[in-house]
């Protein structure tokens, strides 16, 4: 019965959503408040349904109703509680429906945080907000209906697959979805700002905080995606260019151009046309990602269960909300006024410099994602395109964009002075050039990657030019310190943001360079009480014991560890047998050092009393999550800047929004 | 000439559309070996102990479509794949014939014991397993269709399930017996 109420809360949903698309816009283009006002209370309703439905889900998953196809596929009534809950987005339905959810989640809060917004663009953006909303509902209802009864039901379902039941993974896809549909409000402003034919500073300004909120999101749930790959598929890896990372890694290269050319556009009026098409390209490439991940073109390590009649539909999706807003954009666009006019060495240039690097690095991963694709379909032959194509090609790219990233804040805007930057910046490339030729001589010359020496020494460059963009902006060394530290109080907090997020980025540097430089692993069939010796910690496998779990049967390996001949640690890998499917999973022991991890895996036994282990230290690793963490707090302390704060602009600016809308 | 600028994302996005819709239509999954429509390589495998057959050699692929899939009982996959290789057999479509790659002849007949034991004949091939590299083997299990001339005509990566043997291998299965 919930069920059923669910299914129709979906098809409200879908009712409403056509009202909100169309009344709203038909306001807006005739000026008639009423009907633009229509949004708002749209907006709302259309969130109480979804979120009814997705309730009712979440409802059937708990109470393991196997009446329910979805939950019979997925779920098992062994399963704890909290992947029960969990498992409701564990799947394809599942997952679309939570996606759904929170766009509706969004246009909710436009309507309730964007009371100053300018009335006519407010309902242009939820008109198209919803329209977005109707071609997922219509998919949902149409191909992928949660809540389609099984009959006879089933005593027991078939269970998650293992891999997934995993706290990270429990909450990595509400984080993703959050930053993938986060977009479709950047999306959703572009289009409507592009049938007003008005993109300002303004525009810039209500922009910006969604795109950020959204950014934070995206990049939460690309850690934690790295994250659960690094302590779950077992071999000490946290990347693997597989096309759904790509997916999510799209949208992040194309969200944080957008960024930063918002700013452009809000503080000098200029770069418009480029900021609405990233804003397109943005939810695009979150759009491409779940169309690469749901319709089998392509082979992936984490696709969900797919099938051709779903992927024709969010190709029809895809083209009709990207192909439509391209082709508004190749109309609209060239109308746009062309606003402040720059130097190419200017504060503007550089973060122009960053977008076309972003932008190309976007482009090939693209590329990179689709390459297999294009072949095949070119009868060129099944190609697989691996990390050493993107690490080619991609890395590359990055090199000037660090090093653009240092000395760009320290570029005035509109026309900058380089001598002067390069002069305060003298420090940073001293240090960087230090750092790099000491990365040389520690490793032992060519003993260790050539290239490793490069990254320390960027991400060295960047620490120390950031570093100096602070000092400088706060006057120390120069002014007595009680100034530079009223100074630094009065920083504005978006200011805070950069620097710490710019920061960030050269931690994950040092983390990304060390762990793939200088990584040590040794594969063995170990004997209980051998001893095996990885990076100077000593691994001694002391036993091996079955241990039930709740819905699997565990061995767990205990290892006593041992560094310059005192105890270190004692670390338990697992490897689980699940019931239900009957699947094994490793469960890896990872014992964190600011130096790096140590990392031990037990796999099958090769005989009695030996087995095969797996045990790695791992360097400089925990600097990624550290530098990650950086990054999103960057983008909070960024968000709480007050020019964001909701119901907190300048006076004079709400009042000319509220003429504006007198007029309107 | 400017405004044509403005038309390049419509336009990368229409070319892009037009691989999606062609990739739509085809499998990853099944990957062209180098040595389609070649004939099996030459082999000749000892048998599992106490498996009662000869083993499997070349000249056993012949006069008729089989089935040969390459497993190891330490191979997760494989038992993923079993059940439906069991249903397979029990229809008599086809005779499966097994390649036990890099493994311990013990552990291959007891897993088969313990399993169930789908196949017609088997082969050993213990490590480093010289014949799946002639077969252009890259993981277990992997399974190719060799037609009544011993000549191999499709290769299929990652477990069989039903949906494979539906739409992949029956069909392949018919046009190779016409």
């Amino acid at each position: 019965m919930i069920a059923e109420f669910g299914h129709f809360a979906l098809i409200l949903a879908l009712a409403v959503a056509v009202v909100q698309a169309v009344v709203p816009l038909v306001g807006a283009t005739r000026g008639n408040p009423a009907w633009m006002a229509v949004s708002g209370p749209a907006s709302a309703a259309q969130f109480l349904c979804v979120a009814i439905a997705f309730g009712a889900l979440i409802h059937a998953n708990v109470t393991s109703d196997f009446s329910l196809l979805n939950v019979a596929q997925n779920s098992h009534t062994l399963k704890p509680m909290l992947y029960k809950v969990a498992g409701t987005w564990g799947n394809h339905e599942g997952s679309l429906l939570l996606w759904i959810t929170i766009l509706a989640l969004f246009g909710l809060a436009v309507t309730i945080a964007g009371r100053n917004l300018p009335p006519g663009l407010k309902a242009r953006a939820l008109a198209v907000q919803a329209m977005i909303a109707i071609g997922f509902l219509l998919f949902i209802l149409f191909t992928s209906n949660p809540f389609q009864r099984l009959d006879p039901p089933p005593i027991e379902g078939n269970g998650l697959n293992p891999l997934l039941q995993d706290p990270g993974l429990a909450f990595h896809p509400p984080m993703l979805y959050l930053g993938y549909v986060g977009f479709s409000m950047a999306f959703s402003f572009a289009v409507a700002a592009l049938i007003e034919g008005r993109v300002d500073a303004a525009w810039a300004r209500w922009v910006r905080p969604w795109t950020l909120a959204a950014w934070i999101f995206l990049t939460c749930g690309i850690a934690a995606g790295s994250w659960w790959a690094y302590y779950t598929l077992g071999w000490g890896g946290w990347w693997y260019w597989d096309p759904t990372e790509n997916a999510s890694f799209m949208p992040w290269l194309a969200g944080t151009a957008l960024l930063h050319s918002a700013v452009v556009v809000e503080k000098r009026d200029a770069l418009k046309s480029w900021t609405i098409l990233l804003a397109i390209v943005a939810f695009g490439f979150s759009l491409l990602g779940t169309f690469l991940v749901r319709s089998g073109v392509l082979t992936s390590v984490h696709a969900f269960a797919t099938d051709p009649a779903r992927g024709a539909f969010i190709l029809l999706l895809l083209m009709v909300m990207v192909g439509g807003s391209f082709t508004l954009y190749a109309v609209r666009a060239p109308a746009l006024k062309p606003g402040g006019l720059f130097a190419p060495l200017s504060r503007e240039g550089s973060l122009l410099l960053n977008n076309v690097l972003m932008a190309t690095g976007a482009g090939t991963v693209l590329l990179g994602t689709l390459y297999p694709l294009i072949a095949d379909a070119l009868n060129m032959g099944k190609i697989s395109v691996g990390a050493p194509f993107f690490n080619s090609v991609f890395l590359p790219l990055m090199v000037p964009m660090v090093i653009a990233m240092g000395a760009g804040p320290l570029l005035a805007w509109k026309r900058g002075d380089l001598a002067g930057a390069l002069g305060r910046l003298k420090f940073a490339f001293g240090l960087a050039v230090a750092a790099a030729a000491g990365t040389w001589i520690l490793q032992g010359g060519s003993a260790g990657p050539w290239w490793a020496a490069g990254g320390i020494g960027l991400a060295a460059w960047l620490l120390v030019s950031t570093a100096t963009e602070l000092a400088g902006r706060i006057r120390l060394f120069q002014a007595p310190l009680g100034e530079a530290v009223t100074r630094a109080r009065r920083l504005p907090r978006a200011t805070w943001g950069m620097l710490l997020a710019h920061a960030g980025v050269a931690v994950v540097i040092l983390g990304m360079t060390g762990s793939a430089a200088w990584k040590s692993e040794s594969v063995q069939n170990q004997r209980i009480g051998q001893t095996v010796t990885v990076a100077g910690y000593g691994f001694t496998l002391e036993s091996v014991k079955s241990v039930p779990g709740p819905n699997y049967t565990a061995s767990r390996a205990t290892f006593e560890v041992s560094h310059d001949g005192r105890p270190f640690a004692v670390m338990t890998p697992e490897r689980r047998q699940f019931v239900m499917p009957p699947r094994p999973a490793t469960d890896a022991a990872i014992r964190g050092t600011l130096a790096g991890d140590l990392y031990a895996v037990v796999g099958e036994p090769a005989g009695d009393g030996v087995w095969v282990t797996r045990l790695y230290f791992n360097p400089m690793i925990p600097w990624m999550w550290i530098g990650a963490a950086m990054l999103v707090a960057g983008g909070l302390v960024s968000l709480s800047d007050r020019r964001h704060r909701i119901g907190a602009p300048a006076r004079a600016r709400a009042a000319t929004a509220a003429a504006t809308a007198a007029k309107a | 000439m400017r405004r044509l600028l403005y038309l390049i994302p419509v336009a990368v996005l229409g070319v892009l559309a037009v691989f999606f819709i062609r990739g739509l239509g085809r499998d990853p999954r099944i990957i062209p070996s180098v040595l389609i429509n070649k004939p099996v390589p030459q082999m000749n495998l000892a048998p599992l102990p106490g498996r009662g057959d000869t083993g499997l050699a070349t000249a056993d692929l012949k006069g008729r479509v089989h089935l040969v899939d390459i497993y190891g009982s330490w191979c997760v996959s494989c038992l993923v794949e079993h059940p439906t290789l069991l249903d397979i057999q029990k229809t008599g479509r086809v005779p499966i014939e097994g390649i036990d790659w890099r493994d311990e002849p013990v552990k291959g007949a007891e897993w088969l014991k313990r399993h169930g034991d789908p196949y017609d004949r088997v082969g050993m091939d213990p490590a480093p397993g010289y014949t799946a590299v002639n077969f252009g083997v890259t993981g277990a299990p992997e399974s190719f269709l060799v037609d009544k001339q011993g000549i191999i005509r499709l290769k299929y990566i990652g477990p069989i399930t039903p949906e494979v043997w539906e739409k992949v291998l029956l069909p392949k299965i018919r046009e190779l017996e016409k």
